[in-house]
């Protein structure tokens, strides 16, 4: 009887494909979507993080720094202001490159640096320290800058760090004989990157065993925070997850739109009134924008209400963002429901489409977690640009002007997304 | 009588399977005409085409004498599907609403035929309930009602009586009646063979994509199997094998091997031929307690032109 029981249900299992779907692609899609984010697939899978490096020094020290973060593998370093020859950064516009998202780090390289760091070594007492201006909607990248600035600090310029503090030693303890100068002057040479003695310049190598255990002096800047949007990395998730259930409910309410009504036979009753298809999807479609639009702005206002979201502060943004991805998920949603034949078919493609996208696009962890290649195939999902023109409205407080990509994008999604749906939806036509 | 639809030589094939194969037939004006065939005859295909939702490969159909093109639905038509085609969580009047707005009605004109077709379909009491709280007979009537309520002149209902109740049934019969009387022709499909008999005037038989048969029941017995009525006997007691033997060697007499007290027979003419049955019986000895007189049927006729055969 058991025996029936497990054939009847091998039996069902095997010839429902959306359920066979769901059972084993579904769950090895995640897995491996979370693996490459969370487990990597070694050091060369790694997102590189673009940072900015201000050099207001000007001194062998900063040079030397510079150099060695342009070194490091984990880092794409730019000194410019579009990354391209031309103008240098300086710490006005590097701020600016964190702003408005080009970067999520900038490091500043202060004047008297150099002078600080050959008087007083790591010990800071001068008070001249670096500058690391983030942007916390990534609290990834500062950490992982703030760590290989240490690094590089000691395997960059050892040698002006034992001559700094060979200087602080004299000044507390007394000079050095002559016998004792002459032969830390034949040895500082050896620790200067390249020549072989402590390490290089390449970031492989140790600094010198002096240093263990010191620290250049670093100050955080968070420049988002200097200005008037405090709590708006809330937008980030409500942006997220505002995307992923609008996109299960654009699915779901064109399916009850297009597939039960053809299933109860009112699709039929509605086009024998003439309206014809294209007039049908339209109405389907602004429908289904307006209950996306309704639902993103109802999200909003909770996290404005509980959350201090600053919605009231960002209408025009809002607006303009919510009508472009209300848009483009219902347009998503009806390529879908012409695609499937039957709502167990829509249901089931549909959980591991949104899904995907929304794991993918990042609506359930930010993109920067993400190694560039995941990233990159992040954009074939319309979550990246819709999350995305959100954080520029609620985050980097952009004009409007700037929210070109981002509706470009969705706004080219809901044409193409419409035009299959519409030649999808041939099928209702006259036989 | 005028005609409002004729079909002429509908053809229509979906790949390898002819669905249409040279169907004819015409709707009169203010007609209950009943479209029957068997399961996969083609019917649906034919109300399909008719309602401009199917495309012919052959022949042509006309509203109203103009040639429809398989693409546009005749004003004039009023569609009555075979599924409950209603929105289950609007109520009866909103969905009557929004089908006649559909169809152009508006403000004070629309409000009265809601009316009028919530009263036709005795649902006047229950228009502000949700269809879903709806029972099965009450969502059919709905469904006519949506399908009629903006006067069109020609309505085509598929199946619009099965799996309602008798009640429901004969409240649906008395609106297509009425509509008929109002000069509204209807083209209804039913398997319901003996509804078709006694509520439309004519029929006509589809199969394998053809007509191949249509007219009043009498025309269409005439036409097949002849006037003939089938008579069965009743006696109170089985006769002996011999009387029993004997009445069945006279002409059109059946004897049922099983049950000795019942002889049946096929009349041609019960006047002058049921009397010497009768007569014969009672000399056997035999006394007859039941006496049942049947005509040719519209079931038989569909029968006879269709076979036993399961077609699906």
């Amino acid at each position: 009887m058991i025996a029936t029981l497990l054939r009847i249900g091998f039996l069902n299992l095997k010839r429902d494909r959306v359920a066979l779907s769901l059972k084993f692609l579904l769950p090895i899609v995640f897995f491996s979507i979370f693996a490459s984010v969370f487990g990597g697939r070694g050091d060369d899978q790694t997102a590189r993080i673009d940072i900015g490096v201000v050099d207001e020094d000007h001194s062998e020290f900063s040079a030397r720094l510079a150099a060695g973060l342009a070194q490091e593998k984990g880092l794409r370093v730019r000194t410019t202001a579009d990354g391209k020859p031309g103008t240098l950064l300086d710490r006005a516009s590097a701020e600016q490159a964190v702003r408005s998202g080009d970067v999520p780090v900038a490091v500043v390289l202060p004047a008297r640096l150099g002078e600080s760091f050959a008087n007083n070594g790591l010990s800071g007492r001068s008070g001249v320290s670096i500058k690391l201006l983030s942007d916390v909607s990534d609290p990834i990248a500062p950490q992982m800058v703030l760590g290989l600035l240490q690094k590089v600090t000691m395997t960059a310029a050892p040698d002006l760090l034992v001559r700094g503090g060979l200087r602080q030693f004299e000044t507390h303890a007394g000079a050095m004989t002559p016998q004792q100068r002459t032969a830390v002057d034949a040895w500082l040479p050896q620790l200067k990157p390249g020549a072989g003695a402590a390490g290089g310049a390449d970031g492989s190598g140790g600094a010198g065993t002096g240093a263990g255990g010191m620290a250049v002096g670093v100050e955080v800047v968070d420049v988002m925070r200097a200005g008037s949007n405090r709590g708006s990395l809330i937008s980030f998730y409500a942006a997220g997850v505002g995307v992923m259930f609008l996109l299960f409910s654009s699915v779901a309410g064109a399916g009850g739109a297009l597939l039960e009504e053809a299933e109860a036979g009112t699709l039929e009753r509605l086009l024998s009134t003439n309206m014809g298809l294209t007039r049908l999807l339209a109405g389907k479609w602004i429908f289904l924008t307006l209950g996306g639009v309704a639902q993103l702005t109802v999200m909003f206002l909770w996290g404005t209400a509980v959350f201090g979201l600053p919605l009231f502060s960002h209408l025009p943004g809002f607006f303009v963002m919510t009508a472009a991805t209300a848009s483009a998920a219902a347009a998503l949603g009806l390529v879908l429901a012409t695609l499937a034949r039957t709502r167990e078919q829509l249901s089931g493609f549909s959980t591991i489409l949104v899904l995907t996208m929304s794991a993918l696009g990042g609506s359930m962890f930010p993109r920067f977690l993400m190694s560039e290649g995941l990233q990159k195939v992040g954009l074939f999902t319309f979550n990246a640009w819709a999350v995305d023109g959100y954080l520029k409205v609620f985050w980097r407080n952009a004009p409007l002007w700037q929210l070109w990509p981002q509706v470009l994008v969705l706004c080219g999604c809901t044409a193409v997304f419409l035009a299959a749906a519409r030649g999808l939806a041939r099928r209702w036509e006259s036989a | 009588m005028t005609d409002v639809l004729t079909v002429r030589g509908a053809t229509k094939s979906y790949g390898a399977t002819r669905a249409l194969d040279g169907a004819s037939f015409e709707l009169r004006e203010g007609e209950l005409l009943a479209l029957l065939g068997p399961n996969g005859a083609g019917k649906t295909t034919l109300i399909r085409a008719i309602s401009g939702r199917v495309r012919l490969d052959a022949g042509e159909i006309r509203v109203f004498d103009r040639v429809l093109d398989g693409r546009h639905t005749p004003k004039e038509l009023g569609i009555v599907p075979q599924e409950i085609a209603v929105y289950s969580m609007l109520t009866a009047r909103e969905n009557l609403e929004v089908f006649g707005g559909l169809h152009g009605l508006t403000g004070g004109d629309l409000t009265r035929q809601v009316d009028w077709a919530l009263e036709g379909t005795g649902l006047a009491d229950r228009a502000r309930e949700p269809v879903r709280q709806f029972s099965g007979g009450m969502r059919r009537r709905l469904n006519i009602a949506c399908g009629v309520l903006h006067r069109p002149r020609v309505v085509l209902l598929d199946e619009p009586t099965v799996g309602v109740d008798p009640q429901s049934r004969d409240r649906i019969y008395d609106l297509l009646a009425a509509l008929a009387a109002s000069g509204v022709s209807l083209l209804l499909t039913t398997h319901h063979i003996e509804e078709a008999e006694a509520r439309c005037a004519r029929t006509v038989i589809l199969d394998h994509g053809k007509v191949i048969a249509a007219g009043t029941t009498p025309e269409l017995v005439d036409q097949t199997i002849g006037r003939f009525r089938f008579v069965s006997l009743r006696l109170n007691r089985p006769l002996p094998a011999d009387a029993h033997a004997q009445l069945g060697s006279r002409p059109g007499v059946a004897l049922d091997p099983a049950d000795a007290a019942l002889i049946t027979a096929r009349l041609t003419d019960v006047a002058t031929e049921l009397p010497p049955l009768l007569e014969a019986i009672r000399t056997s000895g035999g006394t007859v307690e039941d006496v049942d007189v049947r005509g040719p049927s519209l079931q038989s006729v569909f029968i006879h032109l269709t076979g036993k055969d399961l077609r699906e």
